[in-house]
């Protein structure tokens, strides 16, 4: 009559799973090996290297190439994809004035999400590259990258905590306002004029981690002669940063640049958790969660996610291009 | 060896997997399940004159609900002695995003077997998708008829067909205060709307604040801010109109809307009526919001919330520290009536585990288990008034069950699209400063199309 606790018995179950996974596959490639074994000589080379990376590319096209045609189809069927409504819902998502703001906001997104962490990146990678502690620079800058979206955000919550004013504050920028400069507490998410850039902040304190350990690999890889034969030539700091360093590392600048503006085509979290989308900081994709779980509007989400889709291939092209130019230099 | 031994599950995985593509799936036949059902109710019939039997041994339900932390513990309570005497173990699943991962797993043919719902709009949703499992073919319907009031029956149905039963209720038309603090300041509990403006007049001359109202909530923020707009509409408009306004048989722009919200505004707006002005309303966590009243001096006066909320209460503040009065009328046609809500169990997965559940919290222990441990009210009759803690709570269960007009909470009863949508986020608007015209025009567009359905 004792059951197992649920708890228990869910603890078997995962590590059984995980010892059918990790050993199944192993076992499954040392399997297909052997089974290859059998053919002819010179039809085993031709076949090898298609068994061995097709498991990977069926598990691809079930779980990538499938969802993104069956999204498509379904951009073009109504609420619960049962009749076909055409091209209603992209004519939804380009007029609906909460599309239009959520539009607008993941551009904002994009120019200032890239330009303030690919530049600072940029800034933080020169200096440090100059002092003696620059691994400790380098790590805590770096730190923030291993956190989650959803944790920076609790973090960040914090920090832009608002309490009345005759109350003691605990959001870290109100105490300084308030008790360092006798301000007004401001209500970070709900002033219309600054919370997209305050949501974009925490974004930035995200990414810049990202772009100025690739960029600083990059500046360590131009030879040092040719710094000093500009020095010796009468440049000053400011001109080999722009004149030598950056034109030097462009092509890395423009990796870095596309994998972020990927990425800020990717902001949901943050949003999410600070302040869901409230007073004009929806995003595309909080816009989708929404109509997708929310509303159950398939055929809307469908159409957002399309949209999201067809945003980011341009960048992602322009981003993988460019990346096996920098192989190729290498 | 190892090597051997790989080569053989490797072998045995890919043999069950070319078996498994080839299978054909066996199709699930409905008239199984009508017979299978037969055969329980008989054996559950014998089972209800007695007091309910194992009539499994072990085994377990998984339910998903939105509740966490102390309700979550009160619950647990609730449901052991069910686990003691049938061995039957209860699996809870809490989840904020409740709606997400109950649509998700319904999709994906892996629903919990029981869940937890606090909106009928979501019920009706979830029965006309076919998610759910009928229950009035096993629960005792007449018990449930002397149990249960008429209304909560109706809420729990969809299309004449019993779906859930509701569990946990809430009374929402009051509005706390700490009566040590009026005393203080010579303040009389006020018995209209006029009289409760000048009570908040009267306050703010004294150099207070009247008003505690926080209504951020993370992805539901706004939500405080719309029972408020219901129990004014209620006391503004009449019970019939605040039906057609929740059937969308009125538009959002009419008047009587118009109104309501315009009275919710002369507190809302008022920068010198709320604790922390509009910004602190948009910016303070709604379970954080009545923490001033207990303050010395109180930080502010008067919070207007559902029975819920003494779970919230600071740590050491007792029965005494506190005290309620109903939401006062406003137009004397209409008096007081009572805005409520609850949560409803329904069924997803037909299990013989999940129907011992499902008919052990339509009996009155479990109720009253939770009652009493308090910031729980049941619509189940057959609970004793003396379960519950306090007086207030057990005025509040009274009125609960008996008040002459009686509507559930109309963000919850709407489409999810306006009830946890532009409604929601309408009010935080309107709090913020937008215009009143705008904000009403754009639930109205968003209203247009989700009732279109």
């Amino acid at each position: 009559m004792e059951a197992l606790p649920a708890s228990i018995s869910q603890i078997l179950n995962t590590l059984l799973a995980v010892l059918v996974g990790v050993g199944g596959v192993i076992s499954l490639y040392v399997a297909l090996d052997f089974l290859i074994r059998f053919l002819p000589k010179n039809v085993q080379q031709r076949i090898r290297p298609w068994i061995f990376v097709g498991p990977l590319l069926l598990i691809l096209a079930f779980y990538l190439v499938y969802p993104t045609l069956n999204t498509i189809f379904l951009s073009f069927l109504d609420k619960r994809s049962e009749s076909f409504v055409g091209l209603k819902n992209y004519f939804f998502a380009v007029t609906n004035p909460a599309m239009l703001t959520a539009f607008r906001n993941n551009l904002l997104w994009l120019v200032l999400l890239t330009t303030f962490s690919v530049g600072l990146g940029l800034v933080i990678a020169v200096l440090a590259n100059r002092v003696r502690y620059e691994t400790v620079v380098k790590s805590l800058i770096f730190l923030p990258l291993a956190i989650s979206f959803v944790g920076a955000s609790v973090i960040w919550r914090f920090v832009y905590a608002y309490k009345p004013a005759d109350v003691s504050q605990i959001g870290l920028l109100n105490s300084i306002l308030v008790n360092f400069l006798g301000l007004e507490p401001i209500g970070w998410f709900v002033e219309k004029a600054l919370n997209n850039f305050a949501l974009i902040a925490v974004g930035v304190w995200l990414q810049t981690g990202f772009c100025m350990v690739v960029l600083s690999a990059a500046i360590k890889s131009i030879s040092g002669e040719v710094i000093e034969a500009a020095r010796v030539d009468g440049a000053n700091e400011w001109q080999l940063f722009w004149r030598i360093i950056v034109p030097m590392i462009s092509s890395t600048i423009a990796v870095v640049a596309t994998t972020v503006v990927i990425n800020s085509l990717k902001a949901f979290d943050i949003v999410f958790v600070l302040t869901n989308g409230n007073r004009g900081t929806e995003v595309l994709a909080n816009r989708m969660y929404k109509e997708m779980f929310q509303f159950r509007d398939f055929g809307r989400a469908s159409a957002v996610a399309v949209i999201l889709l067809v945003a980011i291939i341009p960048v992602m092209a322009v981003n993988i291009r460019r990346f096996q130019e920098q192989e190729a230099v290498r | 060896m190892s090597k051997h031994l790989c080569k053989l599950f490797g072998l045995t995985i890919i043999a069950a997997l070319v078996l498994a593509a080839c299978a054909q799936p066996t199709p699930e036949t409905i008239v199984e399940q009508v017979e299978v059902t037969r055969v329980v109710k008989e054996v559950e019939e014998v089972e209800v004159t007695k007091e309910i039997e194992v009539i499994t041994s072990g085994g377990a339900v998984k339910v998903l609900g939105v509740w966490g932390g102390t309700e979550f513990g009160a619950f647990s309570s609730a449901v052991e002695p069910f686990t003691v005497e049938t061995g039957i173990g209860m699996a809870f699943e809490t989840s904020r995003e409740q709606v997400t991962v109950l649509i998700t797993r319904i999709e994906a043919g892996n629903p919990p077997d029981l869940a937890i719902l606090p909106q009928p709009g979501l019920l009706v949703d979830l029965a006309k998708m076919g998610a759910l499992v009928p229950i009035d073919t096993f629960i005792d319907m007449d018990q449930l008829k002397k149990d249960y009031a008429q209304a909560w029956i109706d809420l729990g149905s969809y299309d004449d067909t019993l779906y859930g039963i509701w569990y946990k209720g809430s009374l929402k038309s009051l509005v706390w205060y700490s009566p040590a603090a009026f005393e203080a300041g010579g303040y009389e509990v006020p018995t209209t709307w006029d009289e409760m403006i000048a009570l908040s007049d009267q306050i703010v001359a004294d150099g207070g604040t009247p008003w505690c109202l926080g209504i951020e909530s993370g992805a539901a923020s706004g939500w405080p801010a719309t029972d408020w707009i219901e129990d004014i509409m209620l006391r503004t408009a009449g019970s019939d109109v605040y039906d057609q306004w929740v059937n969308h048989e009125i538009p959002w722009t009419d008047p009587a809307v118009k109104t309501a919200w315009e009275y919710f505004g002369q507190i809302a707006t008022n920068e010198d009526y709320v604790w922390g002005g509009t910004v602190g309303v948009n910016s303070t966590y709604f379970g954080d919001s009545p923490v001033p009243i207990f303050e010395d001096p109180p930080g502010c006066y008067m919070h207007r919330q559902a029975s819920f909320i003494t779970s919230f209460f600071p740590e050491g503040v007792t029965a005494e520290d506190y005290s309620a009065f109903p939401f006062p009328e406003i137009d004397p046609a209409y008096g007081i009536p009572a805005l409520g809500a609850g949560d409803v169990l329904v069924m997803l997965n037909d299990t013989p585990e999940a129907r011992a559940f499902m008919q052990y919290l339509a009996t009155p222990p479990p109720h009253e288990s939770w009652a009493a441990a308090g910031g729980f009210l049941s619509p189940h009759r057959g609970v004793s008034l003396d379960i519950y803690p306090d007086d207030i709570a057990r005025l509040q269960a009274e009125t609960l069950a008996g008040a002459e007009v009686f509507r559930f909470d109309g963000s919850d009863l709407m489409p999810a699209a306006i009830g946890a949508g532009t409604f929601w986020t309408g009010t935080v608007d309107y709090v913020a400063g937008d215009d009143l015209d705008m904000v009403l025009e754009t639930i109205e567009a968003s209203a247009v199309d989700a009732y279109s359905e």
